[in-house]
């Protein structure tokens, strides 16, 4: 993985003093709070219903053990002993105090991290597949030119007071694992008929208030000008997005506004002229940062074999692990839902322990992933029923990948200044509903997803079940939300009627499967039978 | 009654006005009346607070019960995480934000 | 008129005042110009060699589109001076700098040891943005 060289370094601690003097400008009253708050946000600091909260990014998701057993020590040093993995592969702290985050920041430094730009109307960390460089289907790693535009997004002069957040995925396999399509830019690393890789584009998708699957805008931006068409995609927005309401701000609602064409239209005449303007690192640079990104020294001939006697151990592999390019290799991923638990949450011990396991089993790395789990992306086979056990005495062991009870949810009402109803008990309840290891495998993929309000940090749009909380006169609300999805085939949920209290969402999220068993065909998914008979039976059966 | 709320400048702690000071519990929440106003200016001028302002609530045996949910939540705590709360001891005590 | 607290230029400051766009479209004389958020600085491009001062305008410092006005120009040759005006902050000096502005004259004065802090605080870029700094990139590939 990328290892920061001196500039890099400059950077981040750079960063760190520049929080440390903006910190105490406040403190000394040179900032008022109304000034200080973009300021504290483009450093990931936000003011939370109990405290301040501290997003960490997690670049692209990747980690190593060194980085993640820090997060651990974080947790317990400044915060309450543990940690909240979130839908844009970062790591989040809800008790933070103002006058240690400085100190925080310089203790991230020291392992190359840091909170730059996971909040604010900028470009935020920049996400991607969280099986990059092992997923058996990818064309190239990814990685590399996420890192790349992470370091031109970062301290970009121009788009730091940009209309609205602005979100960034890169991918390069078929099945997209990192929801490309709903974000501000999405970016599909492809092979073109000469063979030669390049960036696929697609502009103004999102979700929030106004959920859109962003267009295609371009088919193929060679190597070499990846920085100069992200610039001119983000020039033409910095310059005409809207900023009269900021639930129109995001580059979505320009791109619908003007239309696909227009918009590309504007983005190629900013292109051709940036093209004139020497922006584009060359590509010597990329070939750098591509070598810290080179496989893992793989051993040869490793065995494929699996002794899966121990039932529980097999009911994982089939759950929770996926295909590795490398034979002998597997990827495993640590599901943060246990039966009840909140979602994406980790205790400072399971942080240092998946860590510890990821050095001693997985070539140091880890991946957060933006389901809220962890991944170990390189396992060998052979080791693999050591990591469960491990994983499991620590409660770690939870095989439900993809399944109903991995449950993406945001933090809701329970720490949320924004939302309007409670995510995560809703999550525990149907977590706990559906909590049996065979109800589970009967049902098969079923992807849930809760968010507390229209903001839709938990996906609720992209869910196979959504289930969206809303505020109704004072009291919390659920919306129930059938057929999105967020992969190669992403579509966005449709709402299915009145919505329900706490005690009658999870009433119909068990009342909707039980239609799903009895009307699926052979082989479908909850999603392909709802694609297939459409909300009717559905509706019937919720409200009759 | 009305109530005036915020955080620790420093700490982020959720506070309440208690018509001399910032307490932690909303129990000792004061009636300011009209005056929250003028409260907020103050005491965010001194940098004791900041994001403050003035909520609906009523007083009753139990103690001070701010009207709207969001705001039961934030002088408790996280009801998924009641050791975390102001009240770890007490099972109940989520219920009484609903 | 608001005072100039920073300027990068030895020339002599421009001593007419600036006009709004539309009213400098009109005036074949003037010298001077200032642009607001919504205006498109593009419209300016014909008349660069006879502007001495373009002032940008910043209502509202959260509001960047001063940031691409500024660097649409010096990307087409303006060599005048590009004068930040009204809600400046310390803490974007240096990222205005490198956008192209070479003054600054904000509505409220700021403190002369922190804004000089600011402008100073980055010894290295991660981007070229035509300022004249060599990118990160640049210094590893030289």
């Amino acid at each position: 993985m990328y290892k920061y060289d001196q500039y890099d370094q400059q950077m981040v601690d750079t960063r760190v003093e520049e929080f440390r003097d903006q910190v105490r400008r406040r403190l000394d009253g040179s900032l008022t709070e109304d000034q200080f708050r973009p300021l504290r946000l483009q450093n990931g600091l936000y003011l939370q219903l109990h405290a301040y909260m501290l997003r960490v990014a997690v670049p692209y998701g990747t980690l190593n053990s060194q980085q993640m057993t820090l997060l651990g020590d974080i947790a317990d040093k400044y915060d309450r002993g543990y940690g909240h993995f979130t839908t844009r592969q970062n790591i989040q702290y809800n008790w933070i105090k103002l006058e240690e985050t400085p100190d925080i920041l310089a203790d991230l430094a020291t392992v190359e991290m840091h909170a730059i730009q996971t909040s604010g109307n900028c470009i935020r960390n920049i996400s991607s597949d969280q099986y990059a460089g092992a997923a058996a289907d990818e064309i190239v790693d990814p990685r590399p030119y996420a890192e790349l535009l992470r370091q031109w997004s970062s301290f970009h002069p121009e788009f730091l007071t940009l209309p609205r957040k602005f979100k960034i995925a890169v991918i390069a396999s078929e099945t997209d694992r990192a929801a490309m399509k709903l974000h501000d830019i999405g970016i599909q690393m492809v092979r073109n008929a000469a063979g030669e890789i390049g960036a696929r584009f697609f502009v103004g998708g999102g979700m929030g208030r106004t959920p859109m699957i962003g267009p295609m805008i371009r088919d193929f931006v060679p190597l070499d000008q990846l920085v100069t068409y992200c610039e001119a995609c983000l020039r033409v927005y910095n310059r005409y997005g809207r900023r009269d309401n900021k639930y129109k701000a995001r580059i979505k609602i320009l791109v619908h506004e003007l239309g696909k064409d227009e918009y590309t239209r504007q983005v190629e005449e900013e292109f051709a002229h940036l093209l004139t303007q020497d922006i584009e690192p060359p590509l010597a640079e990329l070939e750098r940062i591509k070598a810290h990104f080179v496989d893992p020294p793989f051993e040869a001939g490793a065995s494929d074999d699996l002794d899966l006697s121990d039932p529980d151990f097999r009911l994982w592999v089939e759950r929770n692990c996926a295909p590795h390019k490398q034979a002998g290799y597997i990827v495993a991923t640590v599901s943060l839902k246990p039966v009840g638990g909140i979602p994406g949450d980790a205790t400072s011990d399971q942080i240092r322990l998946m860590a510890k396991l990821a050095r001693d089993y997985s070539f140091d790395e880890l991946r957060v992933t933006h389901a809220q789990n962890i991944v170990f992306p390189h396992v060998r086979k052979a080791d693999l029923y050591a990591v469960w056990k491990a994983l499991d005495e620590a409660g770690l062991g939870t095989a439900n990948l993809d399944m109903v009870g991995d449950i993406i949810a945001c933090p809701g009402l329970d720490y949320c200044s924004l939302a309007n109803a409670r995510s995560i008990p809703v999550a525990q309840k149907i977590s706990e509903r559906f909590g049996s290891a065979e109800k589970q495998a009967e049902i098969g993929e079923l992807k849930l997803k809760i968010s507390g309000c229209i903001n839709a940090c938990g996906h609720h749009h992209a869910g196979h079940i959504g289930i969206l909380g809303v505020d109704k006169k004072g009291t919390e609300n659920y919306q129930l939300l059938f057929g999105g999805s967020e992969g190669a085939d992403t579509s966005l949920g449709q709402i299915t009627g009145p919505g329900f209290d706490e005690e009658g969402i999870v009433a119909a999220v068990e009342t909707t499967t039980n239609v799903y068993l009895r009307e699926r065909q052979q082989g479908e998914r909850f999603l392909d039978t709802y694609r297939r008979i459409g909300m009717a039976p559905f509706k019937e059966a919720l409200y009759g | 009654m009305k109530i005036v709320t915020g955080n620790d400048l420093k700490t982020g702690a959720v506070v309440w006005w208690d018509g001399e000071g910032w307490s932690k519990y909303v129990n000792s929440a004061a009636d300011v009346g009209a005056g929250g106003e003028a409260i907020i200016a103050r005491e965010e001028g001194a940098r004791r607070v900041f994001a403050a302002y003035v909520i609906d609530g009523e007083r009753n045996a139990d103690g001070v019960r701010p009207s709207h949910i969001k705001e039961r939540i934030r002088a408790l705590g996280p009801t998924v995480r009641m050791d975390l709360s102001l009240k770890p001891g007490d099972p109940d005590a989520s219920n009484w934000v609903i | 008129m608001v005072e100039v607290q920073f300027r990068f230029r030895d020339d002599e400051i421009a001593g007419d005042p600036a006009v709004t766009v539309d009213a400098f479209l009109t005036q074949t004389n003037a010298t001077a110009v200032r642009i607001e958020p919504g205006d498109d600085a593009r419209a300016l491009l014909p008349f660069l060699e006879r502007l001495q001062l373009i002032e940008v305008s910043f209502p509202a410092w959260t509001d960047g589109r001063g940031y691409s006005s500024a660097r649409v120009l010096r990307e087409a040759g303006y060599q005048g001076e590009l004068r930040a005006v009204g809600d400046v902050v310390i803490d974007m000096l240096s990222h205005l700098r490198r956008c192209g502005f070479d003054a600054f004259a904000p509505e409220h004065g700021l403190n002369e040891a922190d804004a000089q802090a600011a402008f100073e605080r980055w010894d290295n870029v991660y981007q070229a943005t035509g300022d004249g700094r060599a990118a990160i990139w640049a210094k590893r590939h030289g």
